[in-house]
């Protein structure tokens, strides 16, 4: 017994009224260093050993109220500054639509650092092992009996004197508690602990591989896939010609669509057709942004027909070219609308203005290179 | 068990003579500003009559359903007062003439019974199989009749006890509590949507039975707490009662503040978010003019005052703030009540009119004077309850 060192002496009792007797008696006679330990909470024991308030709440309402402030920052900055998006028609600060999920976040992060913060500051995390763990008195407390343990880091602590206040007390197996001081380092590359870590992984991978992969498409939960809703384009036979959509009213137009009037027919465009756009700055940069975005990918940005697509795709001639420079905006304008070669159409990406905006671009663009006496006054 | 009824000391006392005094001056002041007020302006009478028949219905159902939920959760902390809920579950006895002036006035009160309206009115004629008069005042005497009927038979059982001491008592009154329980819900959603939804009757909250219900708990709790601590800092009731047992009234006080913003903040969100014509109305009305301050007062008084006020540990044990606050809680009640019926009548904005502070003195008058008659003839403590010594052994 020589290299162990003596922890402190316990004691059992039957019941709760004599653990709480008991508690009030070691209180009284000055003991600081003593614990009580009973299979469940005992009400009354925090003013039987005279314990102050927890000040635990503290902690709680600390990293309570900076999780709620943070996330509040968080949506306000993502809602309303950064990426306003309408939901449901409601403004962009719509604070009840806040509250539910800013009261959820101050609920999770004050319960789980609360947790943190007892187990590393009262339980001393990553210390996880007490020198009444595995003792006989810990076995008979935690089924059914109320224990007491004094500590001999007590100041007045007295073996003897312990062991005989004990008995009067009334404490049955009145025992002493020893326990070996180690310095173990703590061992994270143990392969126990790397095997427990790679069973998790796998564990989790799997499950989510299976889940996303394989559970979605058994019964029940392909169900989820087979909706009675008519999907545009889908032949669920809404109509007697099994098609879900209608042609549009012969002789009429969507509001704010004009028809093409010379579909196919690029002459007659480039003969009739006129910008109707002035050259004006916003116009310019309306159709240089236009540009970037849809025709610089394989025009180039200076429309030298440098794509950056990198033979991914076959390279488009250079808008500087005598054909495109003698071109009439008409015929530019036929060629974005109808698509050229392997140009597809973009009708749908631009409207008929930001074509004509794009159209001034690149005018600028050929200018560029091409400039006149007069541009240099 | 003979020894531990040697242990209980308690001889019955009267009542303090200003506390009977004090009943009997708000209640007889209440009732004589309320007749006035009837004669003054009928249809307001009428208003805040379904108040206090609401209010009233609170204090009454909501004890009868802490006593009960004492016995079947087997709860032996409240023992020692579970007779002060008893003696205010008394409140339903007088509830049927409470009610009575609401029969006379429905066609005022209730826009559902206007049979020319719902004729032409889709909704009202779709709703009109269960809102029409011949129906509602069957479901209301049902109501009355069933809590009525289950507060004479639970506390008759415990009155009995005090003199045989015969623990099947207590069985029985487990029994009847576990059939009172499932009927307490139904009874409680239906007559609040009977008696104050329907006074909206386009307006439809699936919630609206379990707001009422947070209101009802906590306005019983409110009652029975002011009454304990009133009585047991004078010595009236057995010694053992102590700050553990009031820590217990204001946790649950705070418990059912908490409870009440969640189920009127998930009524307002749900149809804030769903924004449809048919259930925005309601919260519109009490969102413009005047019944806009009303509402934001609504959320201090009846939420942020008593929240901060009960939070902390020493307040739910101080008999004064205690006191304090279940007076306040009480007041908070009368206030949401009256926040969801007046907008039905004064529509442009709070219109308060001098007689109506007779209601509020009326409901406290009534209250304490039941309560003073049912102390007169009973014992204040259940002596010989076999959970009695327990209850008065209860720590934190």
């Amino acid at each position: 017994m020589s290299d162990k060192t003596l922890y402190g002496y316990t004691g059992l009792f039957d019941t709760p009224d004599e653990i709480i007797n008991a508690a009030n008696t070691v209180a009284d006679k000055g003991y600081t260093r003593y614990d009580v330990n009973t299979p469940y909470p005992v009400h009354g024991m925090d003013k039987a050993m005279k314990l102050r308030p927890s000040k635990l709440g503290y902690a709680a309402l600390a990293f309570g109220l900076s999780g709620l402030l943070s996330f509040f920052v968080l949506l306000y900055w993502m809602l309303v500054i950064d990426y306003p998006l309408v939901i449901g028609g409601k403004p962009f600060f719509a604070f009840p639509a806040f509250i539910p999920v800013l009261f959820e976040v101050l609920v999770l992060s004050a319960s789980v650092a609360t947790v943190i913060t007892m187990i590393t500051v009262y339980f001393k995390f990553p210390n996880i092992s007490h020198p009444l763990h595995d003792t006989p008195y810990m076995k008979n407390v935690s089924v059914d009996k109320y224990g007491i343990c004094i500590e001999a880091a007590d100041e007045k602590f007295n073996e003897s004197e312990v062991k005989s206040f004990l008995a009067e007390l009334g404490a049955k197996d009145i025992a002493p508690v020893y326990f070996e001081e180690v310095d173990e380092e703590i061992k994270i590359l143990e392969p126990k602990f790397i095997g427990l870590l790679v069973l998790v992984a796998v564990i989790v991978s799997g499950g989510t591989y299976f889940s996303l992969n394989k559970l979605m498409f058994m019964i029940p939960f392909n169900w989820m896939m087979q909706q009675e809703k008519i999907i545009a384009q889908d032949n669920k036979s809404l109509f007697a010609d099994d098609f879900a959509m209608r042609q549009p009213v012969r002789g009429t137009i969507a509001r704010g669509t004009m028809p093409y009037k010379y579909a196919g027919n690029p002459d007659a465009a480039g003969e009739n057709l006129k910008n109707p756009l002035l050259p004006t700055v916003g116009n310019l940069e309306l159709g240089k942004k236009k540009y970037n975005i849809y025709c610089s990918p394989c025009h180039g940005n200076y429309g030298e027909g440098d794509s950056r697509l990198k033979g991914q795709f076959p390279n488009p001639p250079s808008l500087h070219s005598d054909k495109a420079r003698t071109w009439t905006d008409g015929r530019i304008y036929h060629a974005i609308t109808e698509g050229q070669n392997v140009m597809p159409a973009y009708t749908s990406q631009l409207d008929p203005e930001e074509r004509w905006a794009v159209i001034h671009y690149v005018r600028a663009l050929q200018r560029s290179l091409n400039a006149k006496e007069s541009d240099l006054e | 068990m003979s020894a531990h009824e040697n242990n209980i000391e308690y001889t019955r006392k009267d009542l303090p003579e200003n506390f009977r005094r004090l009943g009997l001056l708000l209640a007889v002041v209440g009732l004589l500003i309320a007749v006035t007020g009837y004669f003054i302006d009928p249809v307001r009478s009428a208003f805040n009559n379904v108040m206090l028949l609401m209010f009233l219905a609170s204090i009454g159902v909501g004890s009868l359903f802490l006593v009960a939920l004492e016995y079947v959760a087997g709860a032996v902390w409240s023992t020692p007062f579970r007779r002060v809920s008893e003696f205010l579950a008394a409140t339903l006895l007088i509830l049927p003439i409470v009610a009575i002036p609401l029969f006379f006035n429905m066609h005022e009160l209730f826009h559902w019974t206007h049979t020319e309206v719902v004729e032409t009115d889709y909704l009202l004629k779709s709703k009109s199989s269960y809102l029409n008069t011949t129906f509602f005042i069957i479901r209301s005497i049902v109501y009355l009749v069933i809590w009525i009927l289950f507060f004479v038979l639970i506390t008759k059982n415990s009155k009995k006890q005090d003199e045989s001491g015969d623990q099947i008592l207590t069985k029985r009154n487990i029994t009847l509590s576990a059939i009172f329980m499932p009927l307490f819900a139904l009874t409680v959603t239906f007559s609040s949507i009977d008696w104050l939804m329907s006074l909206e009757p386009h307006w439809f909250s699936t919630i609206f039975g379990v707001y009422y219900f947070s209101g009802t708990v906590l306005a019983a709790l409110a009652a029975a707490t002011m009454f304990i601590i009133i009585l047991n800092e004078k010595g009236y009731f057995v010694k053992g009662l102590n700050r553990d047992h009031y820590y217990s009234l204001g946790a649950l006080l705070f418990a059912f503040t908490n409870f009440w913003a969640y189920i009127a903040f998930s009524q307002f969100l749900l149809i804030y978010y769903a924004n449809l014509p048919e259930e925005t109305f309601w919260y519109l009305a009490r969102w413009e003019g005047t019944w806009l301050y009303y509402s934001v007062g609504l959320i201090f008084i009846r939420f942020l005052v008593p929240y901060f006020g009960l939070l902390s540990q020493p307040s739910k044990m101080n008999p004064r703030r205690l006191l304090f606050m279940s007076v306040w809680i009480l007041f908070a009640h009368i206030y949401d009540l009256y926040w969801i019926i007046m907008p039905t009548m004064s529509k442009e904005g709070v219109s308060f009119n001098w007689f109506e502070i007779g209601y509020p003195l009326l409901a406290f008058g009534l209250i304490i004077t039941i309560f003073n008659l049912k102390a007169k003839k009973n014992n204040l403590v259940a002596i010989r309850d076999p959970k009695l010594k327990r209850g008065l052994d209860f720590r934190l």
